[in-house]
């Protein structure tokens, strides 16, 4: 189906010549899945009668009593703009709101915004170059002051100085944010920007106070004493925090939501390990919610036979998969291996390729490894679902493998491994220590040798890596083997920065110290091309249709092959009723959890 | 003595200094940096990840970093946590009290266990009572504290779901109800590494003192009719405590230090935990805090152990 039959289509879905489910089972007739044709209609200002892509909350009053929280990582710092990891992401949240977060269906969601912009309500400006944002008036920080434009431009200035050392600064620092009004504020971008909710959103948008935070805007950012007493505008207010161990907070009297929070104290525990947290819900219920419970699924059905908690999994973009190298790893050019000026010997003929997606038995690796924490994928961009590509298939066929390398004069030699002009098929296939990968390595190995292949297993510690280390030659940026597999994670609703690893101006290599987000060093004009257009395309329906193509571009390139899927699992008690995203941190609508009675 | 004790204390600064250069560079040349979830993030450029490694300092070669360290810890600043951007004294002084009361009371819990029992099974040696605990010695010390503490928790925890395996600071409650959750939730780490350590004690003891119960000195003070209890608490324990001192003295340390498996696994917000937390995230500056005062801490101890001898058996002098 071409772009513009589906924007004929949802034209008449305007104009009532079609309905709602006519449009959605031609769609389907496609290969479109009912939830992207939703969001297709949604975008174009046709939504169900009933959009709620948040649960809706049902207490009439507060006082819930204590809602106990387990992280198996301790959250260490309570400043959202310093937060390295999802678990001081999380953490802050309890105290600090952005304007708006994403909700488990990849939409925006208004906390402290009063709607969310659109062309409709004129708050993005036509030429995508700038996006305004009006405030929801009467929101109190938690020590009375009024929450107000200045707030939120304070949080631009912050996080963009250098001398600040924040961690979102890379969310801030090209684009320019004006007050309009004290409940207005104008966000403006050098180009034009089809992805607009980036600041003041999700994680790495949530806002602080100016008034406690404008004496350490600079290099003594590290000496407030906010940073360590939070003082924001959440449902709940600060109580007492020790690094590394546990987070208090109780319930804000004049939080700005009517009925909400439900619960009196939230406490956030930090430390141990997965499967004790697991265990700590499901099995003896002395918690009321686990995070990120990174457990294999026998082991969580086993504790969910209790009966006391139930394992939440939530879709999100994170995917495992395998990269087979588009340069050589053994040859040495400017005293760098896998130089961009190299080939693969093997890789290089794409029948090599095609072969080695062939021996990926995902549907096996899926049932026996991962269970419900990982449905096997042929995309690379499985989510939101408007990007999902319906073109990709997976197969797992030994046999068609052989075949396909006979025919491109792969001859198998006296030890039975496949060679051709003196290049044998053996590959070094490196991971991270983690007993999922190292099976799914293991099954991936049988595979390969009945199509004469033979894969040389490697595993490395996750701490080295994944690590940054210049002088490392075993980190997965360098990548210094001829495959490798490893998770990686899409914090953003949108595939802008996501779908930019495998551009070609961001091929890792020695001149910017292996930081460069191409690891796989796969070039493709067409795939350049078409990023450069997607950055630019203001139109939903095109630009989704433009990331549809990059990944049947470098998923049919068999250079990636995606594995599977990794939802976010947690774990929370049976009656307890947490609102989740896959796009946002875990706490990201704390102010809408309640427990049932 | 105060001489001794001034030269005693000189010849301690070299090797402290020799230890903190040591953890340095083997700290320096591990593998991995404080920012690494950063680095996989795609939402975060590379260059606010360079930016903030130039900011801490971390891209200085060793051995300016070593003497920015040096200079700061002479003046008593300890520096501040990469990871979570607090004083390391802070952090430091915020788990104390959690290690002092779980890691102490399991180190009384070990001498209550190991002086009695080794002190009888030494005085009646090969009888059943000496039979039994050396058999439950054996077993206590070869059981590591990773196991009994999860044998602990599947039997007390989730079996006859008695006591909580999870370790809170902050208990919800007042008076009487306060203490006894405090007390509920300590019995299992204080008893895993109570076991353990009282184990390995009581053999130790034991021995101690069967070397000493076997010595002239003690037969002549039976002949002159002592009786038996004076001759064992004046005579023997006494004697036999010089070596029992050391061990004892050399494991103060590791009351500070914390205990690392147990701590992680009743989640007990201790050092060990901040100390490993702090290893797992490349955080240089608690790393190098945590184990320098715990070197500080052996070389005193040393001390402290040298000058009970003195005490316990007068005939060692010091020059």
């Amino acid at each position: 189906m071409t772009e513009d039959q589906l924007r004929e289509l949802i034209g008449r879905v305007r104009r009532g010549t079609l309905s709602r489910r006519g449009f959605i089972r031609r769609m389907a007739a496609v290969g479109f899945t009912a939830p992207m044709c939703t969001q297709l209609l949604a975008l174009y200002g046709i939504s169900p009668a009933a959009a709620q892509s948040v649960p809706p909350y049902r207490p009439t009053r507060r006082g819930g009593g204590q809602l106990k929280i387990l992280y198996w990582q301790a959250p260490t710092l309570l400043n959202p703009h310093f937060a390295t990891g999802t678990k001081d992401q999380d953490a802050s949240r309890v105290f600090y709101e952005p304007l708006a977060g994403w909700a488990a269906d990849g939409t925006l969601h208004p906390i402290l915004a009063a709607e969310i912009p659109s062309i409709d309500n004129k708050g993005l400006a036509e030429d995508g170059r700038s996006v305004t944002w009006k405030l929801k008036r009467g929101v109190k920080w938690h020590d009375g002051q009024e929450f107000t434009a200045d707030d939120v431009v304070f949080n631009w200035e912050y996080a963009r100085n250098p001398a600040v050392a924040a961690v979102t600064s890379g969310s801030y620092r090209d684009i320019n944010v004006v007050k309009v009004d004290d409940y207005t504020v104008r966000v403006e971008f050098p180009r034009p920007t089809p992805f607009w909710a980036d600041a003041f959103v999700a994680a790495t948008g949530q806002l602080i106070p100016k008034h406690l935070f404008k004496d350490y805007a600079g290099a003594n950012s590290r000496d407030a004493p906010t940073n360590l007493r939070p003082v924001g505008t959440g449902a709940y207010r600060f109580v007492s925090f020790a690094a590394g161990d546990t987070v208090r907070a109780e319930a804000n009297p004049n939080y700005h939501l009517p009925n909400r929070p439900f619960f009196d104290q939230v406490e956030i525990k930090g430390g141990g390990d997965a499967v004790s947290a697991a265990r700590a819900v499901l099995q003896t219920g002395d918690f009321d919610f686990a995070w990120n419970l990174q457990v294999d699924d026998e082991t969580l059905r086993r504790l969910e036979a209790a009966g006391r908690g139930r394992v939440n999994i939530v879709e999100g973009g994170n995917i495992e998969h395998i990269q087979l190298n588009a340069t050589d790893p053994n040859r040495e050019v400017d005293g760098e291996r896998s130089h961009i000026s190299t080939q693969h010997p093997a890789f290089r003929d794409p029948a090599v390729r095609q072969a080695m997606a062939l021996l990926l038995d995902r549907q096996s690796i899926q049932e026996f490894i991962y269970g419900r924490t990982g449905p096997a994928t042929p995309n690379f961009l499985n989510a939101p679902p408007r990007f999902r590509s319906p073109n990709m298939r997976m197969e797992f066929n030994v046999d068609r493998a052989n075949q396909i390398l006979d025919q491109a004069g792969w001859a198998r030699g006296r030890d039975g491994i496949r060679q051709k002009d003196g290049v044998r098929l053996r590959f070094v296939f490196q991971t991270s220590v983690n007993a999922p990968r190292q099976r799914t390595q293991q099954i991936y190995q049988q595979a390969a040798r009945r199509a004469g292949i033979e894969i040389e297993i490697k595993s490395v510690v996750a701490s080295v890596f994944f690590s940054s280390d210049v002088a490392n030659p075993d980190t997965y940026g360098k990548f210094y083997a001829d495959m490798q597999m490893y998770t990686t994670t899409m914090p953003q609703a949108d595939p802008g920065r996501f779908m930019n690893q495998f551009v070609s101006w961001e091929i890792a290599q020695k001149a910017n110290n292996w930081s460069g987000r191409n690891i796989v060093r796969w070039r493709n004009e067409e795939y350049d091309r078409i990023y450069r257009e997607a950055e630019q395309e203001l139109d939903p329906v095109k630009r989704a249709a433009l990331f549809i193509r990059m990944n049947d571009l470098v998923v049919g390139s068999n250079h990636i092959i995606p594995v599977v899927q990794r939802p976010l699992v947690s774990g929370s008690a049976v009656n307890l009723r947490p609102v989740l995203s896959g796009w946002d941190t875990t706490l990201w609508l704390l102010s809408d959890w309640y427990r049932e009675t | 003595m105060t001489q001794y004790l001034i030269r005693r204390l000189l010849i301690a600064i070299p090797s402290l200094l020799g230890i903190s250069v040591i953890l340095f560079t083997v700290l320096a040349l591990a593998p991995g940096d404080p920012f690494e979830e950063l680095a996989t993030n795609p939402a975060v450029p590379p260059e606010v990840r360079l930016q903030l490694r130039a900011s801490l300092g971390l891209d200085d070669p060793i051995h300016v970093r070593y003497i920015a360290w040096l200079t700061a810890m002479l003046r008593g600043e300890w520096g501040f946590s990469f990871v979570s951007r607090v004083d390391v004294d802070q952090l430091i002084l915020q788990r104390l009290p959690t290690t002092l009361i779980v890691i102490g009371s399991s180190q009384i819990v070990a001498l209550a266990i190991a002086l009695p029992v080794g002190i009888l099974a030494a005085t009646r040696p090969y009888s059943l009572f000496d039979k039994i605990a050396n058999t439950l010695a054996f077993v206590g010390f070869s059981l590591p504290t990773f196991f009994t503490g999860l044998l602990f928790i599947l039997f007390f925890s989730i079996y006859l779901d008695w006591l909580p395996f999870v370790y809170r600071t902050e208990i919800n409650a007042t008076g009487f109800a306060w203490f006894w959750e405090h007390v509920k939730q300590t019995i299992m780490p204080v008893m895993v590494l109570g076991l353990f350590q009282g184990a390995a004690w009581t053999r130790f003891v034991r021995s101690a003192v069967l070397d000493v119960i076997r010595l002239d000195y003690v037969t002549t003070a039976r002949a002159k009719g002592l009786p038996e209890r004076v001759v064992i608490t004046k005579h023997v324990v006494r004697n036999a405590m010089i070596p029992v001192v050391t061990l004892v003295a050399l494991q103060m340390p590791i009351v500070f230090g914390g205990a690392i498996v147990t701590e992680q696994i009743f989640r007990v917000p201790g050092i060990g935990s901040l100390l490993i937390s702090a290893i797992l995230a490349n955080d240089t500056p608690v790393i190098m805090a945590v184990t320098f005062v715990f070197a500080c801490l052996v070389v005193f101890f040393n001390l402290v152990a040298d000058i009970l001898y003195g005490w316990l058996d007068p005939r060692i002098s010091y020059r």
